[in-house]
């Protein structure tokens, strides 16, 4: 290993003190800014889900109020989505690695880079503001004529931070959409970029064009709220269905904000550790494409039962079936990638193996609330809630620990503890398991979701459910715990720990302030990963 | 606390067989593809781990005849299952035309229903088995959801609109009825009890309960002491469309588009009697959304409803 792996111009060296970091505009140090402030929401939102938890162990609402529960699950919902998924990937691994996989300097407006984490502090903390104050109880999805005119809790308060914090949402979307245009190093075409670039691209498309339908019909319900201004109201000639569009209109493709980085990550842990090129390149980057463009078309699944023309329904259901497609064919292309490979089994891998069983299954439940008259009966059940935390949590949280474990000695210069990684890696697959795979029963028994108190038939499975929330907290702490220790005291990491295709393991790690000491040349696709035998 | 562990909710409408056997397939599918996917992820994981000595000769990272066939399969498989779930929702889509009519009405949190004699009941719904019900569902306050889980239904009751959901018990017995969208604070609390009885034992308990108006009497009376007839009624001097038979006819519009008078329709007149004026009459009538609730709106639209019915021959 040779002296300049650790150049003293690593770009922790530029500066220690506070100012270094609060007025940086290195992508790297705002991608850290970003990483603390995740993490802390997301220890938030999760000692949440655990008190819920804790009070659906038994039938009875015995630990907390009707009223307090209501707030949990409200808030736990709006932290999680907005304050932790949807920036979770782009902001963190995101902004440290396209510049890096880019071959650039950094991103096209550093400053923008830094001004959005601004906005995201200001508005998370405004409604972290509207949590202390007295909460809000209406759910994360806000639904009227409850949000606009019968809720008495801290609605308008809440719903404006998350409009302030979807400003730095396309704001990094923006930066995104033009470095990927504007700062590709020479020879790097699009079809020579890694799958975790092209869904970032995709990622920030989604970003830009949803997120103002949001701002939009977040204002119209502070509006109703503070003028009476009749959108929702029905007794002044609204229509409370029409927030439901508004919201779905952005919330469905900002499901696929919440999934398209993980499978970026995944795309790039599964052939480093297969030793082998991702299977079906094109394909994968081409179904990240259709996901952001289909994903806008299918809204008014959300609303089969909801009072929409039963036509309506039947065509938004073919689109969810459509939309499918895509994500069929990238699991099968990340299955036939192990094929034939040299597999080792390091931390990201177990992370990226487990991200692969939990996205299939619930993406093949996702088939099941699709289909119009078994929806009928699943909507607003448990079924739900498990759906989409085996997309969110055993998706896209999981691919986002496997990243964060593949990419710390880059971001770091230091390995951890790769023992205690892989018992986390673990313990978190079976904590999710156990935590969610009862509901998927619970839904389709008629249980209710956002119910505060429940019939005790109900009771075996929440109880497991319950007893695997603990499970998962635990492999969820781990890392906090082993990966802070490496931040002091782990041995440093050499630039290619994995032996790793692609830019960003060309350069030290850490990597010096402006990234590479020259602009590299890009002569070959991603994935670039030869027989063993042809290494020596 | 009962400790036995359920797997499936009970069948107890006519729906319940049809929406259980798709699900079915639907897990048939599901697991037997998660099997195929784990199976070959576990096989390569072991065969094909570092220091294998294992065959990797011929290695390709691509194949368009495989590409093109998994994406062959997925989209038919797909639109297969959407067709299957799509045929059975369009045709639980129209309530037949026999069925027992039951106005509901959600609110904060509670469910209100009245049977079409007048017996009125609170969070409990009785109903014969064997005979088709439709539910109309109307919301006083935010939107709640009529759900059902041994009868495979639900729909939200919205409000401003009337939206309706059938079903046919097939089994005696207590159901639970929940509300399924969140609606504040008792959501949770806002449950009742469905109950299916054979029909003799149904008539008896609405005998035993009967005295109360019938829905659409008391819409008539409230019609005459709101002042309704004094423009709509037959011999009536100011001009105003006639209801007689109005119900489920076409009505031209004075903006030259034709209306069905359907529920939602009726609804709308009384309420916004601007939104929909009728060809050859004038914007005159005032609105009646102050004046009324939602339990009154539905007695005069059963009455309006009760006009068309007596013309039939």
């Amino acid at each position: 290993m040779s002296a300049d792996t650790y150049p003293p111009q690593s770009y922790f060296a530029a500066g220690y003190g506070p100012r270094a970091w609060f007025l940086t505009t290195d992508h790297k140090r705002v991608a850290w800014l970003y990483l603390v402030a995740l993490t802390a929401f997301f220890f938030i939102g999760g000692a949440m889900a655990v008190v819920m938890r804790l009070e659906l162990a038994t039938p009875q609402g015995d630990v907390l109020t009707a009223d307090v529960y209501n707030r949990m699950f409200s808030i736990h919902g709006i932290i999680m989505v907005w304050f932790f998924l949807v920036p979770s990937i782009p902001a963190t691994l995101g902004n440290f690695l396209l510049p890096l996989m880019l071959g650039a300097k950094d991103l096209a407006f550093p400053r923008l880079n830094l001004a959005s984490w601004y906005v995201f502090a200001f508005g998370s903390l405004f409604t972290l503001f509207a949590v202390i104050a007295g909460g809000v109880d209406t759910g994360w999805t806000f639904y009227t004529p409850l949000s606009s005119l019968y809720s008495d809790s801290y609605v308008s308060a809440a719903a404006f931070g998350v409009f302030i914090v979807g400003f730095s949402t396309i704001m990094t979307g923006i930066n995104f959409i033009v470095s990927v245009h504007k700062l590709r190093a020479p020879g790097l075409t699009w079809f020579r970029l890694p799958i975790f670039v092209w869904t970032m691209y995709a990622t920030a498309l989604v970003m830009v064009l949803a997120t103002p339908v949001l701002a939009a019909s977040l204002i119209l319900i502070v509006l109703e709220r503070v003028f009476g201004i009749g959108v929702f109201n029905p007794e002044l000639g609204g229509d409370p269905l029409l927030f439901q569009h508004l919201f779905w209109f952005y919330s469905h493709p900002a499901v696929y904000i919440m999934i398209l980085p993980g499978m970026g990550v995944v795309s790039e842990i599964l052939p480093c550790f297969a030793r082998r090129p991702l299977f079906g390149y094109r394909a994968v980057a081409l179904s990240s494409m259709a996901i952001a463009v289909f994903g806008f078309l299918v809204w008014g699944h959300h609303m089969f039962v909801s009072g929409q023309s039963a036509y309506a329904g039947v065509v938004f259901s073919f689109l969810s079936f459509l939309v499918a497609i895509p994500s069929a064919i990238k699991v099968f292309n990340w299955t036939l990638t192990l094929r034939k490979g040299h597999i080792t089994f390091d931390t990201p891998m177990l992370y990226a193996l487990g991200f692969l069983g939990l996205f299939t299954f619930g993406g093949l439940a996702g088939l099941f609330v699709a289909s119009l008259a078994v929806d009928v009966h699943l909507h607003d059940t448990y079924f739900v809630v498990a759906h989409f935390h085996y997309i969110m949590v055993g998706g896209m949280v999981t691919a986002y620990m496997g990243g964060l474990h593949f990419w710390w000695p880059k971001m770091t210069g230091r390995m951890y503890s790769e023992l205690w990684g892989r018992i986390a890696a673990v313990t978190t697959f079976i904590g999710f398991n156990l935590t969610f795979f009862p509901q998927y029963v619970l839904g389709y028994l008629g249980m209710p979701r956002r119910y505060h108190a429940y019939p005790a038939e109900f009771a075996f499975w929440h109880v497991l459910s319950s007893t695997g929330a603990v499970v998962l907290a635990i492999g969820y702490v781990m890392p906090f715990f082993y990966l802070g220790w490496s931040l002091l005291r782990g041995s440093a990491a050499p630039a290619n720990p994995w032996r790793a295709s692609g830019l960003e393991w060309q350069t030290a790690s850490p990597p010096p302030q402006h990234n590479f000491a020259r602009t590299p040349t890009v002569t070959e696709g991603p994935y670039a990963y030869p027989e063993p035998e042809d290494e020596r | 606390m009962s400790w036995s562990i359920p797997f499936m909710p009970e069948q107890a409408s006519n729906f319940a067989p049809g929406v259980d056997l798709l699900f079915y397939a639907l897990l048939a599918f599901s697991f037997g593809l998660g099997l195929v996917l784990t199976f070959l992820v576990v096989r390569y994981s072991a065969r094909y781990r570092a220091g294998s000595r294992a065959d990797r000769s011929g290695r390709r990272a691509r194949s368009l005849r495989l590409e093109i066939a998994w994406t062959a399969a997925t989209v038919a498989i797909a639109f297969g299952l959407f067709a299957w779930g799509a045929v059975l929702f369009v045709d639980r889509n129209k309530a037949p035309a026999d069925a027992i009519e039951i106005a509901a009405i959600g609110k904060q949190w509670m469910w209100k229903f009245r049977h079409p004699g007048g017996q009125r009941e609170i969070n409990e719904l009785h109903v014969p088995v064997g005979q088709p019900v439709v539910v109309s569902l109307a919301s006083q306050d935010v939107i709640h959801s009529f759900f059902v889980p041994a009868f495979r239904v639900k729909q939200d009751a919205v409000p401003g609109r009337t939206t309706r959901v059938w079903f046919t018990a097939t089994k005696p017995g207590r159901y639970h009825l929940f509300c399924a969208e969140y609606c504040g604070t008792q959501h949770s609390g806002m449950r009742g009890q469905v109950i299916a009885m054979q029909p003799e034992r149904y008539a008896a308990w609405l005998e035993a309960r009967s005295g109360g108006e019938p829905l659409a009497a008391a819409g008539e009376r409230l019609f005459r002491s709101l002042g309704c007839s004094g423009c709509h009624g037959a011999e009536s001097r100011i001009p105003a469309p006639s209801l007689e038979g109005l119900y489920r006819r076409p009505v031209p519009l004075a903006s030259r588009r034709t209306v069905i008078a359907d529920e939602a329709y009726l609804r709308d007149s009384i309420l916004q009697p601007q939104k929909h004026i009728v060809a050859g009459y004038g914007a005159v009538m005032p609105s009646y959304d102050e004046l009324i609730d939602e339990d009154e709106l539905q007695m005069i639209v059963a009455y309006i409803k009760s006009l068309a019915e007596d013309r039939e021959p």
